[in-house]
C-alpha cells in the first residue's frame, strides 16, 4: 500500500495547488491549514465563518473518501499515547513557527519565501530525525 | 469584505479541492508520509511529487496575483511580507516536524482524516488543537507583559489618575 505513487503524488499535489490558488485569488489568503485552524482559536481574529466553511470542506472530502475509497485513509502505525503526544507537538510548533506542510512548504515556497525555504527544511530534517530515532528505539507503536 | 457570498463559497470550494487533494496525493495515509521521513529506511518518495505538483500550480497563481491590486472578492491580499530568519521560526519548525515524525499526520490530513481515520485521527487532531489553543494563550499573555513592563519602564501613560 504505500510503495512509491508518483503518479498520484502529482495529481493530487496539483489539486493542492489550484485549492491554495482558489483561495489566494479569491479571498486573498494563504492556504495554511495551522493558520486557518489556529485563527478559529484566536478571539482577536473576526472572520471565523469562512474558516469554518474552510474546514467543512476538508471534511467533507474526508468523508466521500472514507465513504467510497476506505482505504485512502490509513490509520497511524502509532500508539494512541504517542498521536497525543505527537498532535499537542504539532499544534505548539505550528503555532510558533507560523506554519505547516500547506502554508510553508506549498504556499511559501511558490512565492520564493525565504521563511518558508528555511522553515520546510527544518521541519522535514526533524521529521527524518524524529522517525529514525524512534525506530532505533524501537518505541512509538 | 468586498463580497461576502463569493468569500465564503471560495472558501467552502478551497477546503474540498484541498481535502481531495491530500487524499488522492497519499498524504492521508500515514504510513506513507512516515516512509518519506525515512530515507534510511523504506523510503517513499512520493511526498516529494506532491509538494512539486502542489508548487507548480501555485507558482502559476503567484504570475496572476501579481497582475492584480486585489482579490476577486475580499479588499486585499494577505499575504506575509517577513523575511527574517529567527529564532522562533526554526524552533517551531523543529518541534513541528518532531511531531510530524511521531504521528505521521501534519495537520491538514490529520483534520481530512477525521472522517475515516477512527481514533488515531481523533487523538491527533484533538491534542493538536489544545496544543494550538495553549500555545495562543500563552503568546498573548507574553506579549501583555511585555507591553505592561515597556509602560512601567517609559513615561506613565498621562490621564490617568491612579487609585489605591
Amino acid at each position: 500500500m504505500h510503495d512509491f505513487t508518483p503518479i498520484s503524488a502529482l495529481v493530487g499535489g496539483g489539486l493542492i495547488g489550484l485549492a491554495a490558488s482558489i483561495l489566494l485569488l479569491a479571498s486573498g489568503r494563504i492556504a495554511g491549514i495551522s493558520g486557518i485552524v489556529g485563527g478559529m482559536l484566536q478571539r482577536t481574529s473576526g472572520d471565523v465563518f469562512w474558516r469554518t466553511l474552510f474546514v467543512l470542506g476538508m471534511l467533507s472530502a474526508g468523508a466521500a473518501a472514507a465513504l467510497w475509497a476506505p482505504d485512502s485513509i490509513g490509520a497511524s502505525p502509532r500508539s494512541l499515547p504517542s498521536l497525543l503526544a505527537a498532535g499537542f507537538i504539532v499544534g505548539v510548533g505550528t503555532r510558533l513557527g507560523n506554519g505547516c506542510t500547506s502554508g510553508h512548504g506549498v504556499c511559501g515556497i511558490s512565492r520564493f519565501s525565504v521563511r518558508s525555504v528555511f522553515a520546510t527544511i527544518t521541519f522535514i530534517a526533524a521529521g527524518m530525525i524524529s522517525v529514525r530515532v524512534i525506530t532505533w528505539l524501537g518505541a512509538g507503536s | 469584505m468586498k463580497n461576502n457570498l463569493g468569500h465564503n463559497l471560495s472558501a467552502l470550494a478551497s477546503g474540498l479541492v484541498f481535502g481531495a487533494g491530500l487524499v488522492i496525493s497519499g498524504m492521508t495515509q500515514p504510513q506513507k508520509v512516515l516512509g518519506f521521513l525515512d530515507p534510511l529506511g523504506s523510503f517513499d518518495a512520493s511526498l516529494i511529487f506532491v509538494m512539486l505538483g502542489a508548487i507548480a500550480v501555485h507558482l502559476i497563481a503567484y504570475r496572476v496575483r501579481a497582475r492584480r491590486s486585489t482579490p476577486l472578492f475580499s479588499a486585499k491580499f494577505l499575504v506575509p511580507t517577513r523575511r527574517d530568519i529567527d529564532a522562533k521560526l526554526l524552533a517551531g519548525a523543529f518541534i513541528f516536524g518532531a511531531g510530524w515524525g511521531l504521528g505521521g499526520y501534519c495537520p491538514g490530513p490529520g483534520i481530512v482524516s477525521l472522517a475515516g481515520g477512527g481514533l488515531p485521527a481523533l487523538a491527533f487532531v484533538g491534542a493538536m488543537l489544545l496544543g494550538m489553543f495553549v500555545t495562543i494563550q500563552a503568546e498573548a499573555l507574553f506579549a501583555r507583559r511585555k507591553a505592561d513592563a515597556q509602560a512601567r519602564a517609559g513615561e506613565p501613560p498621562r490621564g490617568q489618575t491612579v487609585t489605591s
